[in-house]
């Protein structure tokens, strides 16, 4: 699965041999080598404190592993300065189970924020975010706050801020767990379409339904260690096993 | 980013809170203009008198330059003198004029009759000044003898003690207002916890994150430097002709003292106006630095 030619990674996102370990010796990911190619979608599935989202958070560097390495678009995670964080998070887009939009500011300006902080200009800033909030289908909702939506729409400003400024990888940390199915599979189509725009797409996820109909690349992950990882199309998830990937034991690190 | 909108909407939304620190500012730049301005003031008048002869000797209304030539001879003969000048009594009356030519009033009530003549003495070692005055003291058709040294010594030490205690009172205000704004700074800090994580997460330069709050706090520092200096300008407007009654002899001061429009005046009041809203912005920002260098990680 892993690609390498004269040291030259090839995929998007490489972890060689990844552990961390929080305070107390807490194992959060354990011995991970896996590579994630350009414009791939993949599922992260396991319990509740498996280390779905220690693997996500390492992504954006929000954590550092405690041995190992995390390549992303050929450059080492540990490398990058705090001061220069911000440039690996303009690339890497991110989706949050609770929304995290800003509850004082209309939906058009939470999405622009991102491309103010770009630096681009205002007409730019506009059409940008238009152009998002059509794809997500909120273009008649852009004046309102965060609290006149419904968890399904606040989701999908989430995800149009995003994909506002156009990362490389956008990464969805249970981005349909507080919604109902019909809802969650409408997200899910979006970030489809997403993906099919050229977006490496990683998806954190304990949906089942969600990720059998997909049929994508499934990452499992189990007390920290990714036990299978089942090619596109391959993945299906049985009677106990969805049994499993819902009802984990609950982790504070997760 | 728009920065400055940032700045307006964390201002408009804790008004007491930016109050509290453009007053803190404002009251250090009040206390801390007056005390610059008293400490240039006699450093100024300190320097006038330095220039001085060491000694001037005033003579009775009925003596002259008789009585002075005998007493220059008396002195040049005692080998400690280094300079002597005779200051006639029209002298005097010309150098009267040239003080008070703003005061028609003042110049129509004197004439030379009543100015003494009087000479300045200069020792070639301060420490025959005593000596002289022995010398000076008794002599013929001697009124007065004022020491430029005790003018300047009595001077120093006001400079000294104004310099002082103008000194201690700033620092701790200027300690203070680092403190008051730092803590403004640091509730706003933890109110946008959640906005300044959502912002690092979308990939918010660290500058793009704190020039808002280092704005802010310089806006505070402006403000109140730019209103304290403002006051301390028009109250010294206000008093110019009183100021310029009582210092007008020294010549820096007569200048700058002259008139409400004459350039030397406007460009001191800007200067000062100018100087004190960047430095009280300066110490704005430095007091959010120091802010967000602790509760910003």
């Amino acid at each position: 699965m892993i690609r390498q030619l004269g040291g030259l990674l090839l995929g998007m996102i490489y972890f060689n041999n990844v552990s961390k370990y929080y305070p107390g010796k807490v194992p959060g990911l354990i011995d991970v080598t896996v590579e994630i190619p350009d414009g791939e979608f993949v599922f992260l599935i396991g319990p509740s404190g498996s280390g779905k989202t220690t693997f996500l958070r390492l992504l954006i560097r929000d954590l550092i592993p405690s041995t190992g390495t995390i390549t992303v678009d050929k450059g080492e995670l540990r490398k990058i300065t705090s001061a220069n964080l911000y440039l690996l998070r303009r690339k890497v887009g991110i989706v949050f189970q609770d929304f995290k939009l800003l509850l004082d500011r209309t939906v058009f300006e939470n999405i622009a924020i991102v491309l103010e902080i770009l630096g681009k200009h205002p007409k730019d800033i506009e059409q940008g975010v238009m152009n998002v909030l059509t794809l997500v289908g909120l273009s008649d909702k852009r004046n309102l706050f965060p609290l006149q939506l419904s968890a399904g729409e606040m989701q999908r400003a989430s995800i149009a801020r995003a994909i506002v400024g156009g990362p490389k990888i956008l990464l969805a940390d249970e981005p349909t767990g507080n919604l109902d199915p019909d809802t969650a599979w409408g997200i899910m189509e979006i970030l489809q379409e997403i993906h099919g725009l050229g977006t490496t797409v990683i998806v954190a996820s304990h949906n089942a339904d969600i990720v059998n109909r997909m049929k994508k690349r499934t990452l499992t992950i189990q007390h920290g260690k990714i036990v299978r990882d089942e090619a596109r199309g391959h993945y299906h998830l049985d009677k106990h096993e969805k049994k499993t990937v819902k009802g984990g034991k609950h982790d504070a690190h997760n | 980013m728009p920065i400055t909108r940032d700045v307006k909407t964390h201002i408009r939304r804790s008004p007491y809170q930016a109050m509290a620190a453009s007053l803190t500012m404002f009251l250090t730049f009040l206390v801390g203009g007056v005390f610059f301005l008293a400490t240039m003031a006699s450093v100024s008048i300190l320097g006038y008198f330095e220039g001085k002869p060491q000694v001037t000797v005033f003579f009775t209304p009925k003596a002259g330059q008789a009585e002075a030539d005998k007493l220059k001879t008396t002195l040049e003969a005692s080998g400690k003198v280094a300079s002597t000048r005779f200051v006639s009594k029209e002298d005097a009356l010309a150098i009267y004029r040239l003080q008070n030519q703003n005061d028609p009033l003042l110049l129509e009530m004197v004439t030379a009759d009543i100015l003494p003549a009087s000479l300045e003495v200069s020792a070639n070692d301060p420490q025959y000044l005593s000596e002289l005055a022995s010398v000076i003291q008794g002599s013929e058709g001697v009124d007065e003898v004022v020491y430029q040294r005790d003018v300047v010594d009595s001077l120093l030490s006001w400079t000294n003690a104004i310099r002082l205690v103008g000194g201690v009172l700033a620092l701790l205000l200027v300690i203070d207002s680092l403190l008051i704004i730092g803590t403004v700074i640091a509730m706003k800090v933890a109110l946008k916890r959640d906005e300044i994580e959502i912002l690092t997460l979308v990939g918010a330069s660290p500058w793009t994150i704190r020039a808002p709050f280092i704005l802010e706090g310089g806006f505070y520092g402006f403000m109140g430097a730019g209103i304290a200096s403002l006051i301390l300008s028009i109250v010294i407007a206000w008093f110019r002709p009183l100021l310029f009654s009582f210092l007008g002899s020294i010549p820096t001061l007569r200048v700058l003292l002259g008139s409400l429009t004459s350039p030397a005046f406007l460009v001191s009041i800007a200067v000062f106006l100018v100087g004190n809203m960047l430095i009280g912005f300066c110490l704005g920002a430095l007091g959010s630095s120091i802010a967000l260098r602790r509760y910003l990680k």
